[in-house]
């Protein structure tokens, strides 16, 4: 299959682009964090994404959804990338659709996935515990009681927790943190007893929450998959949840350096272009080569995990690692040649800058998917 | 899909039964590449067999005209058959400047006689070529060349000097930048011109380098005596011709990090230091760079994948092989970094046969050429600034 986005893929993008160009530019982003926004997003346009079908995009046909992949996930992320928009499509539309598509019971699938596809409904995922993103090291305990379970511990980094109507949440119901085996999904209602939420303000102006669970009690038929075997489902939907950060990592680094080429060409000192000096030439020259040679990696692995999703982790390891490193470079490039003017706040740039360091933890840093793929290769 | 579905097993299956098992093993000395031409010595059986074997389907270069010897497929058939021979860490049949870098240039400004009389030499590996481009005072500056052919009747005497000239001294023909016209601007009076080394006038001398071995040469012409009819493409635009080939050639070495079938840094590293409990490399940062150095081999190999599919759907951006050879040059030489690393004092030893003559540290050495050769580094970027980010003044 050539590396390129067939002609419908295409078209998507130009849709998505027209959209989020007109109606969340960086200024959008810029007024709710400024307006301390309770929703942290537009429900507006939420819904507007849910009639041209991008809140569904993953969702199956039978269940109101476009039923399409991981290369068109990658493609409406970009454009996301580009803006910065704040949109519950990491969580709902891609983490947790794909974890409700893959491992649902067939009741589940038809209680969620048709509001999701609609835009009716928001879903978090609750994995990270510790300061860094670690899958395997969930600790969060399951033990079963009754009928069902009870859950005891704490989650951060829960995107959208704090606006959710469902949490997916990992937890440990068998074997020590580290342990591949004795990892299971649970479906919470965030309003069960026991369940607490703190919105985080973070550094991007996005959304995240802690959230706590204190002897929250789980009916048997709210597991998500198998019990004590949710590892393997796990992996499929974090892999597609990585594709698509990076693919916003993508558009993120395209947008900076195109703003950054624009200020090359724009600003004079010494009487001429500063864009004329070899110095930064070279340097802008070396970034738009890492970014054509990311877009490629992760355009790899989007349509290796459209092939098999559960084959995809080293194209996946490589798309993260490399998008992480490449937005890092771009966004501190973007701020050293944008001057003093990419200190202030008054300037987009320094949107970006949050934004890339939030991307390169969500799901694991370049550190992380690099050692991953050591260990792939057995070293 | 369905018809590449059945070429990629006819492939796989062909591969099979016509590559010998030690053409499937990683290339360990120079003895190991076939270059073909004249005086080609084959350095084992096997080499010759699935020499002769590629040769007869015409596979030397899968995708030129079958007229000319090549294998008439199309742009996704030679891609299966690259990705297949990959899988199987099949080596290239044969190693051939004139398949990397004339034949393109011949195919695109060639007339029918220059085609059908070098092309099929080329993909029969009978004709070895060499490139004559750099000059002593020629370098990133090449358009400033001074070789001169003058007009003498039917023929050009040609008078100069050129270096750098990879295996003049194994070399049958040369395809040459010579400036036609002294008068003109310095890229408008260069001409593109194939000649016969053998010829009355021309010299060769070996340079000596940092790696002991002697891969360049200088070149000499002595009034040398070439027909008119050998220029290709048009007299005083050999520019074009060369800056074509340049980009074949760049692309050429930015793919020269990817070593099919060979053991991966990873393991050969572990080899050497060791390995802990966990099996992780003994060295947490040398394990590092070398997933790091993965990372980013992975990613160029996409994006070389990437853009000969961009080129062949009429998107790509002709000076992108100059990003590429940028990157790939500076991948292996951080490829070989790492592999000198790894070895240790191992990698150290310069004449035994236990270090195959120091082939390791030998191909170090050679690597730092290639962020030098068919452009520099800063050449490279100069050109990206310029033509694809269009900054001023670049």
């Amino acid at each position: 299959m050539p590396l390129l986005l067939t002609e419908e893929q295409s078209m998507l993008r130009d849709s998505a682009r027209g959209l989020i160009s007109d109606h969340a530019p960086v200024a959008h982003l810029r007024k709710l964090r400024d307006s301390r926004d309770e929703t942290g997003f537009s429900r507006e346009l939420w819904a507007t994404f849910a009639e041209m079908g991008f809140a569904g995009l993953l969702v199956p046909e039978e269940h109101g959804g476009s039923g399409l992949g991981a290369v068109e996930v990658g493609v409406v992320m970009e454009e996301i990338g580009r803006t910065l928009m704040p949109s519950p499509f990491l969580a709902t539309s891609v983490l947790s659709a794909s974890a409700l598509t893959r491992a649902g019971s067939a009741a589940q699938k038809s209680d969620y996935l048709p509001k999701i596809a609609s835009g009716e409904l928001l879903a978090a995922l609750a994995l990270d515990e510790g300061a860094k993103h670690r899958p395997l090291h969930t600790a969060l305990q399951a033990v079963r009681s009754g009928n069902g379970f009870r859950l005891n511990g704490a989650k951060a980094m829960v995107v959208d927790g704090h606006v959710a109507d469902l949490l997916l949440v990992v937890a440990r119901s068998a074997g020590a943190p580290g342990e591949r085996d004795g990892l299971t999904l649970f479906l919470v209602d965030p309003k069960a007893k026991g369940v607490a939420i703190e919105r985080t303000i973070m550094v991007d102006a996005h959304n995240a929450a802690r959230v706590t669970f204190d002897n929250v009690e789980v009916n048997a038929d709210h597991v998500l998959g198998e019990v004590d075997g949710g590892a393997a489902v796990l992996s499929c939907v974090l892999d597609l949840g990585r594709g698509a950060v990076a693919s916003e990592m993508v558009g993120l680094s395209e947008e900076v350096f195109g703003r950054t080429v624009a200020y090359l060409k724009e600003r004079k000192q010494f009487g001429k272009a500063i864009g004329e000096f070899q110095a930064l030439q070279h340097r802008a020259a070396h970034l738009y080569i890492e970014i054509e040679i990311t877009r490629a990696a992760v355009l790899k692995a989007l349509q290796a995990l459209d092939a098999d999703p559960s084959g995809a982790a080293a194209a996946v390891a490589v798309a993260k690692a490399r998008a992480g490193a490449t937005a890092t470079r771009a966004v501190q490039e973007g701020v050293q040649m944008h001057g003093g003017m990419g200190m202030t706040d008054q300037f987009d740039i320094g949107f970006f800058m949050k934004r890339a360091r939030v991307c390169e933890e969500l799901l694991g840093d370049a550190n992380y998917h690099a050692a991953q793929l050591a260990q792939m290769r057995g070293y | 899909m369905a018809d590449l579905d059945t070429f990629r097993r006819e492939t796989r299956a062909w591969l099979e039964a016509n590559c010998p098992p030690e053409m499937r093993r990683p290339m360990t000395s120079d003895e190991d590449t076939f270059w073909g031409g004249r005086n080609a010595k084959f350095s084992s059986e096997p080499q010759r067999v699935w020499f002769e074997r590629m040769r007869d389907k015409g596979w030397t270069v899968p995708h030129w005209p079958r007229e000319y010897g090549g294998g008439g497929l199309d742009g996704e058939e030679a891609k299966i058959v690259r990705q297949e021979m990959a899988a199987i860490g099949a080596r290239a049949p044969i190693t051939s400047f004139g398949i990397s870098m004339l034949g393109p240039a011949l195919l695109k400004y060639g007339t029918d006689a220059q085609k059908r009389e070098h092309l099929p030499k080329i993909t029969a590996g009978l004709i070895r070529w060499c490139q004559g481009y750099s000059e002593p005072n020629a370098g990133s500056d090449l358009a400033s060349l001074q070789t001169r052919a003058e007009s003498d009747g039917d023929d050009y005497i040609i008078n100069g000097q050129k270096i750098w000239t990879s295996y003049a001294n194994y070399a049958d023909w040369i395809f040459c930048l010579v400036r036609t016209d002294p008068a003109a601007k310095k890229h408008d009076g260069i001409s593109f011109i194939l000649f016969d080394m053998t010829s009355e006038g021309v010299s060769t001398k070996p340079i000596l380098l940092i790696s002991g071995r002697s891969p360049f040469c200088e070149t000499f012409f002595d009034n040398v005596r070439v027909p008119k009819a050998n220029v290709l493409g048009t007299v005083n635009r050999g520019w074009d011709v060369a800056k074509y080939l340049l980009q074949h050639e760049r692309a050429m070495i930015s793919g020269m990090g990817e070593r099919g079938g060979s053991r991966p840094l990873g393991q050969v590293a572990a080899d050497s230091v060791g390995s802990d409990a966990q099996g992780k490399l003994d060295d947490a940062l040398l394990r590092a760079e070398i997933a790091t150095f993965d990372v980013d081999e992975a990613a160029l190999a996409a994006a070389a994948e990437r853009m000969v599919d961009l080129a062949k759907a009429g998107q790509g951006h002709p000076a992108f092989s100059s990003a590429m050879k940028y990157y790939g040059t500076e991948l292996n030489k951080r490829r070989h970094e790492l592999l000198m690393s790894s070895g240790g004092i191992d990698a150290l030893e310069w004449e035994s046969e236990r270090s195959h003559e120091g082939a390791r540290p030998r191909a170090w050495l050679r690597t730092k050429a290639n962020s030098i050769e068919g452009g520099t580094s800063e050449v490279m970027l100069g050109i990206v600034a310029k033509r694809i980010l269009d900054l001023p003044g670049a």
